[in-house]
């Protein structure tokens, strides 16, 4: 496959050079930077063709096949189409922050992957406190958005720059407590010795946790079934929507790469990542990156798209609660528990997490509540 | 106690999609694979009989949008009438089969072509060149003559087999 023939090369350039080679500062920086752009580009192009062939083969379709072998330049010629297309400037915009909205969008996406470990250690930066870089750098892109939509003097994209706000305020605390506890066993900040610590993935040992992490980190991606932000039957196409041209290119490419940004992350954190047999290292990273990507356009394929307010009770009344409780067993179960004795976790926390979302869904979740009714 | 509120519905969305991503897609690929269309359709051509047409000019009478313009002369040894000009804009036509309807020599059909996209509204204008049964792979439908649906292709549906284009 194209899309991932570059970073077969990385490897093979690491072995053929001398062992101190990357110990030049300059030399690691640009190697890593060219590669880390590429590959989150590819990805972006294989990502954009797995979702369109996915989706349209679940709503029995086709999907795209006329581009290239099976359709698979169908993105290169997207972003031809959009590159020739006159970039608009409406009259009325705010255009210093209408031109540098897709700059701050699009920048944090890229730096965001600076931490990511493709191999062991394969990362631009082993920063140790990698988790934080993340979360912290990838809401940099909500400012682009919220620039976007607020400088299109737009009523449309201001309401979904207003619904990207909310949605990533309220989902950033059960992301931040479900990768904390995660933090809690493997001990350290760095993506790479959370990949290190999973003898056993801490999809089994944080079941809760996963799944609030899952659905919290497709409601801050605004993915299916949370994408509130361009619900296209009622604000049109959310705060886009004065974008053309090359302007526009760079939302899109910035949709996708958090979508990528959120599959490594899972794959990251709680699928160990690069850890595998038999295959290389930066196979089994992409191969897990793309089963999460499936799921995910799985569930934007089923799910139908929520209320906003269906989409904060999710947060506040269940998520965060949860997300709470499981930090707080979690850090019992470490406390109580020697480095050898993990496994005991996973009954523990399987049976835990059943009993929380039954007894949640049926006592404490119900919509409304404290609602004004107009 | 029922389970729907606690995720078995979200699961039943998902085994329904999963399953159609495992099917066969069901739509036709249209300029590679195409569909035989009704028997009776109203094709947005016309088709005309040479032969029986009289020139009497009913079809051109019927027409609500005006679209048939005939231009005929008398020709005096045959004792009777030569079409000289017969024309339809199919742009401005409604397919409301009027015409074919009140044609009293069955000279007048519907084709069953619906391939006919142009660049310019000027080509939309048929002649009696372009109408002509005998000028090739003109097909009349069976639009009010049921007598010629033995001749054509059964309809194909979407549930039916595929057509393949040679």
């Amino acid at each position: 496959m194209a899309i991932i023939e570059p970073v077969i090369n990385i490897p093979v350039i690491l072995q053929t050079l001398p062992s101190d080679w990357p110990g030049n500062f300059w030399g690691h920086w640009v190697l890593f930077s060219l590669v880390t752009i590429i590959v989150v580009i590819l990805m972006v192009m294989g990502f954009i063709y797995i979702a369109r062939r996915e989706i349209g083969r679940m709503q029995s379709r086709v999907g795209p096949n006329r581009t290239g072998p099976f359709g698979l330049l169908q993105a290169v010629a997207d972003v031809l189409k959009v590159l020739l297309k006159e970039g608009i400037t409406p009259a009325a915009v705010d255009k210093p922050i209408y031109w540098l909205a897709p700059i701050v969008t699009l920048v944090p996406v890229f730096v965001v992957f600076a931490v990511m470990p493709f191999t062991n250690g394969g990362m631009l930066a082993n920063l140790n406190i990698g988790v934080l870089y993340v979360v912290a750098i990838s809401s940099i892109t909500t400012v682009g958005m919220f620039m976007a939509g607020w400088g299109s003097s737009n009523k449309y994209s201001l309401i979904s720059a207003m619904r990207v706000i909310a949605s990533v305020v309220s989902y950033e605390f059960p992301v931040l407590i479900s990768i904390a506890s995660v933090i809690l066993i493997a001990g350290s900040l760095s993506l790479n010795d959370i990949v290190i610590a999973q003898d056993i993935p801490f999809i089994l040992l944080q079941p809760l946790g996963f799944l609030v992490f899952f659905i919290a980190g497709l409601a801050e991606i605004s993915r299916a079934p949370f994408d509130l932000l361009e619900a296209d039957q009622e604000i049109v196409a959310g705060f886009h929507l004065e974008y053309s041209g090359i302007k526009f290119a760079l939302f899109y490419l910035v949709e996708y790469g958090e979508a990528f940004l959120l599959s490594c992350l899972i794959s990251t954190i709680f699928l160990a990542g690069w850890r595998g047999p038999i295959l290389p290292e930066w196979l089994w990273f992409i191969i897990k990156a793309l089963i999460v990507w499936f799921v995910m356009v799985w569930l934007w394929a089923t799910l139908p798209r929520v209320r906003i307010d269906q989409m904060m009770a999710l947060a506040w009344k269940f998520l965060l609660p949860l997300a709470v409780i499981n930090l707080v067993v979690t850090a019992i179960e470490v406390l109580s528990l020697s480095e050898d004795m993990l496994w005991i976790m996973i009954p523990i926390n399987f049976a835990m997490t059943a009993v929380l979302i039954l007894f949640w869904s049926k006592k404490f979740f119900r919509l409304g509540w404290g609602r004004v009714e107009v | 106690m029922k389970f729907e509120r606690y995720g078995l519905g979200i699961a039943k969305g998902l085994s329904v999609t999963l399953g159609y991503f495992f099917r066969r897609p069901s739509v036709t690929q249209y300029p590679d694979q195409r569909l035989h269309v009704s028997r009776r359709t109203r094709g947005q051509e016309m088709v005309w009989d040479r032969e029986k047409c009289t020139g009497c000019c009913t079809c051109a009478k019927s027409c609500p949008q005006g679209v048939i313009e005939i231009v005929t002369s008398t020709n005096l040894k045959n004792n009777k009438y030569e079409v000289e000009k017969y024309q339809v804009d199919t742009g401005y036509c409604i397919q409301c089969g009027l015409c074919v309807e009140s044609c009293p020599y069955e000279a007048l059909f519907f084709s069953t072509n619906y391939e006919c996209a142009k660049y310019r509204r000027s080509e939309l204008i048929q002649n009696k060149e372009d109408m002509m049964l005998e000028s090739g792979n003109k097909q009349r439908s069976a639009y009010f003559y049921p007598e010629l649906e033995a001749d054509l292709p059964r309809q194909t549906l979407l549930i039916e087999r595929i057509t393949e284009e040679d």
